[in-house]
């Protein structure tokens, strides 16, 4: 009787033909991330046959002078954009939506130019920059990110944008009112009710301008000299000649990083919520 | 007129306000109201009417394009929202989703710096005011519509305001909710003593707490009365539509002799009105359906006109009848069922519609 039945909203996981699909697409999206990561362990040079369980290569990759350093590189760069773009786009999403001005909807359609200009051209375009304004090559680290870190600001902070103007745009304008009229001036009111609105914005968009930064390889390529490597332009050059588990191993890493980053800001987010 | 016992000054006084918008919409024109310390005072007109935009200007969220507005004997005009001496409870409640009970009411305490040693008491009496003791450590998402209201109003009580402005604040409400809090916020302004001034665009909800109501259309200010005046006593044709139901009939002006004016009435003939004074011009003539009543026979003593029963519209306490006359001229009468005799018998037929002539409005806007 009950296979008869037409399947209620919540019925349609016994179907066959849904769990395969479901668990197809799980294959595809984490199949070669889990290959990735049980090859890091794999004592053997080659990433073909497993030959038993080693850390060997993490150890490598941490003596791995050169790679450390464009891990540094990368994770400084991402912090660092992070912050700025958060920052930056909260500020521009706060414009676009309070405010009216002349041009605002050119300023709106050039504000999001970034993100669908294609990456190669935002990256000649960067190279050409810096290179025309003399751009000091030559400065002693951190300050020689700065044009990879410029170049990560202003491909992030439009992310940042959309997402909190998103979330503002369900926001009550009562809300604001109603602290100015219980005695709040312009700053407090901004502090104590549009920031807690849009924190989880602000923590959503914060996550995707590092993931953005961590993983960029184009813009970075053409921003970056000699002596600012960052981790996927490294992992890059290693993988022209082989790719060994040392590849994996830091790979790994970076991975474990961005998710232990990832529920530490759920986490806060939740916390922020039921408190 | 301000009615004020004690001879104080008027705690609100609007002068001559207008505002218009950019774009050309005039929102409000020439308003000029003056509100006693410790009235409740409503502001009534249909949605779009400018009564918002009023209070507004009153908080300080708008400013007049013209006039002033003086609240407790300053002058508002360059005073910004959170330096006014009055609250607001807002048509949404807006009561801060991230924050507890508890802390929705301290907020404005806390906000203004200074000493914030009775701050917990102080938020404990608010809420214990509104019926919400021991509500404090909820959250907003855990209250229900007329809490959350509860919540909006300790809020701006606790700061002890001179003026607290209220927006809409039944609409939300279901019909059993809104009449309970009608009362409740009566009872809340004669213990607190502060002057309520509250936009609605419900006129029972006006008539059954206001002291005094002001009545707003397009942006005009069209009577400022009390609720008695306002129901037996429309100065216009459009308050007298507006505040309850009326049966409005045009006629020209025969001339006013010994305390009698004379209508010639479109489709019912010469009407013989008392009046006071002299009047001039044409003018209309409006009966409260309650005000007529129902004949077998033609009654003596009043205006009597024979119509026929169109339609019956039964409502519990009362029957609502419509009638016309042969020329035309439709009656709206509504009738008590004082038992359930009554109730059960309904007029049909032809039938004579009647009033005493002084239940009988003369409007001349």
């Amino acid at each position: 009787m009950s296979r008869r039945a037409p399947p209620g909203p919540l019925d349609y996981g016994r179907r066959l033909w849904l769990r395969f699909s479901l668990w197809a697409t799980f294959l595809f999206l984490y199949a070669p991330i889990l290959m990735l990561v049980a090859f890091s362990f794999n004592d053997s040079r080659r990433n073909i046959v497993w030959r038993g369980f080693t850390l060997k290569y993490y150890e490598k990759a941490w003596n791995n002078d050169s790679l450390i350093e464009a891990f540094t590189n990368s994770l400084t760069i991402a912090l660092v954009s992070t912050v700025a773009s958060v920052i930056l786009g909260m500020m521009t999403a706060v414009l676009l939506w309070r405010f009216r001005f002349p041009g605002k909807a050119p300023y709106e359609g050039a504000m999001s130019l970034p993100i669908i200009i294609p990456e190669i051209c935002m990256g000649v375009a960067m190279m050409a920059f810096f290179a025309r304004i003399g751009w000091p090559a030559n400065l002693p680290w951190p300050l020689n990110l700065g044009a990879i870190t410029i170049a990560h600001i202003s491909f992030s902070f439009p992310f940042v944008a959309m997402v909190v103007r998103a979330r503002l745009a369900r926001f009550n304008p009562e809300l604001e009112e109603a602290a100015r009229d219980l005695g709040a001036s312009q700053w407090q009111s901004f502090r104590d009710v549009l920031l807690p609105y849009m924190r989880p914005g602000l923590v959503a968009g914060g996550l995707l301008a590092f993931t953005l930064s961590l993983d960029d390889f184009v813009i970075t390529f053409f921003t970056s000299g000699p002596e600012t490597v960052t981790f996927p332009v490294k992992v890059y050059s290693m993988i022209r000649f082989s790719v060994t588990p040392e590849v994996n191993a830091a790979s790994t890493v970076l991975i474990a990083i961005t998710l232990f980053l990832t529920t530490i800001a759920l986490w806060l987010q939740n916390r922020a919520q039921s408190s | 007129m301000v009615r004020d016992p004690h001879g104080r000054p008027p705690i609100i006084s609007i002068n001559g306000v207008s505002k218009s918008f950019p774009g050309g919409v005039q929102a409000l024109a020439d308003i000029s109201i003056e509100v006693a310390e410790g009235e409740f005072f409503a502001l009534l007109g249909p949605s779009g009417c400018g009564k918002t935009t009023l209070l507004r200007i009153l908080a300080g969220f708008e400013t007049p394009s013209k006039g002033d507005v003086f609240i407790d004997g300053r002058n508002m005009s360059r005073v910004a929202p959170n330096h006014r001496p009055v609250n607001m409870v807002f048509q949404s409640y807006a009561v801060f989703p991230h924050m507890t009970v508890a802390e929705n009411v301290a907020y404005g305490l806390k906000v203004g710096g200074g000493d914030r040693s009775g701050i917990p008491a102080r938020v404990e009496e608010a809420l214990e005011l509104v019926r919400l003791a021991g509500y404090g450590d909820r959250s907003p998402q855990q209250l229900s519509g007329g809490q959350t209201q509860r919540v909006a109003l300790a809020r701006a009580l606790v700061k002890k305001p001179r003026v607290l402005l209220l927006d809409e604040p039944l609409s939300a409400l279901d019909a059993k909710l809104r009449e309970a809090m009608q009362l409740e916020l009566v009872r809340l302004q004669e213990t607190v003593g502060i002057t309520f001034v509250i936009v609605t665009h419900d006129q029972n909800e006006a008539l059954s707490m206001a002291d005094r109501i002001a009545v707003i259309e397009q942006g005009r200010l069209l009577q400022v009365a009390s609720p008695l005046e306002l129901y037996e006593y429309p100065t216009s044709r459009f308050v007298a539509d507006f505040i309850g139901k009326m049966n409005l009939f045009e006629g020209t002006n025969l001339g006013c002799a010994g305390g009698v004016l004379s209508v010639n009435v479109n489709g019912l003939g010469r009407m013989d009105i008392p009046c006071e004074d002299n009047i001039e011009g044409d003018v209309g003539l409006a009966v409260r359906p309650e005000k007529m009543l129902l004949y077998d026979h033609r009654p003596d003593d009043r205006l009597a006109y024979e119509a026929i029963v169109d339609k019956i519209a039964y409502q519990g306490s009362e029957t609502r009848v419509f009638l016309s006359t042969g020329d035309g001229i439709n009656f709206e009468v509504s009738v008590r069922n004082a038992s359930r005799r009554a109730a059960a018998e309904s007029a049909s037929g032809s039938v004579w519609v009647a009033w005493h002539p002084a239940d009988t409005l003369i409007l001349r806007d």
